[in-house]
């Protein structure tokens, strides 16, 4: 079981809600990807329209739990607003913290972003921040209240998949205790596996499943891949090393001398 | 009075907020809103009474990753 803050969850897949080719597609893929978490967003919503009312009709009726985002915030005041404004929309106390710096890599500002999460802890929030895999931001953030971390493997949507593995791997060395989850930039399942492998807690995924050929196909797959990588992790992997190691014994080996 | 609501100006008789939404067509919708910048809870709306030159954003959900 994955513990995120007072929740208790099985799967290790958390999906995203946007860029799917119908509602039905991503209903569909919910439901292959076993998750129980989908992240949510807010936008300007039209009198006349009303296209986010039947979207969060769709999202009740999956029956999974709601992170909302605070995706699109350039500043600290922005996201703390939203972040009320999600509070009471969605009924949660649960916020993913974006507070965006640079729009060529939607990189996190991570100097907003720890201001925004210590404001958001002390008024009640349980912040999941969207930050780099810098040690120092990662030590602020708890320092702010946040008892998770969304690390992110590459750019949003870029699909690269882990582009700083020793960078991870120390921040999973020196925080043991504390969730991570790989928020952005996972591109097939085998990232999803190997953020598992080095001891990652989950994935979030929205782009690699929302425009992959088939969505819902691939939303098993890293359901496959994301409980792949976790058993590796819990089975121990072993080191990497820079020669070979014969894995048939040589004692007996015939033609020898 | 001319008030911005989501980025577009708007004529409105009315003053308070919740008064603009349903002048707006929100009624019964869920959204969230807030004026100039600062959250304003569903409860709050009715006695919050808006200005001209006021900016309301009026959100709802939406896909997100």
């Amino acid at each position: 079981m994955l513990q995120l803050y007072e929740t208790r969850v099985s799967s290790r897949l958390l999906l995203g809600t946007a860029r799917y080719p119908s509602p039905a597609v991503l209903a569909e893929a919910v439901r292959a990807s076993r998750t129980e978490i989908v992240t949510v967003s807010l936008r300007r919503e039209s009198g006349a329209e009303r296209s986010g009312q039947a979207f969060w009709s769709l999202v009740r009726d999956l029956g999974v739990r709601v992170l909302p985002n605070t995706a699109g915030c350039h500043s600290v005041k922005e996201a703390v607003t939203t972040a009320h404004m999600a509070r009471e929309v969605f009924g949660t106390p649960w916020i993913k913290l974006e507070v965006i710096g640079e729009d060529d890599t939607l990189q996190p500002d991570v100097f907003g972003l720890t201001e925004a999460a210590r404001i958001l802890s002390q008024e009640g929030f349980e912040v999941f921040p969207y930050t780099t895999e810098d040690l120092v931001v990662a030590e602020r953030l708890l320092a702010a209240g946040c008892r998770v971390l969304m690390p992110w493997g590459a750019p949003i949507g870029s699909g690269r998949g882990l582009n700083n593995l020793l960078g991870l791997r120390a921040l999973r060395a020196h925080f043991p205790e504390v969730p991570l989850i790989i928020d952005a930039g996972v591109g097939v399942p085998s990232h999803a596996a190997q953020a598992l492998e080095l001891g990652c807690d989950a994935v979030l995924i929205n782009t690699a499943v929302a425009q992959a050929g088939k969505p819902v196909a691939m939303a098993a797959a890293f359901a496959q891949a994301v409980e792949a990588g976790r058993a590796a992790w819990e089975a121990g992997p072993i080191e990497p090393r820079d020669f070979a190691a014969p894995s048939t014994p040589v004692i007996g080996t015939a033609f020898r001398r | 009075m001319r008030i911005l609501v989501n980025g577009v100006w708007r004529e409105s008789g009315a003053a308070g907020l919740d008064l603009v939404l349903t002048e707006l067509g929100y009624q019964d919708a869920v959204v969230s809103t807030a004026v100039n910048g600062e959250f304003v809870a569903t409860g709050a709306r009715a006695h919050t009474q808006l200005a001209d030159g006021d900016r309301v954003e009026v959100l709802a959900p939406m896909q997100g990753g």
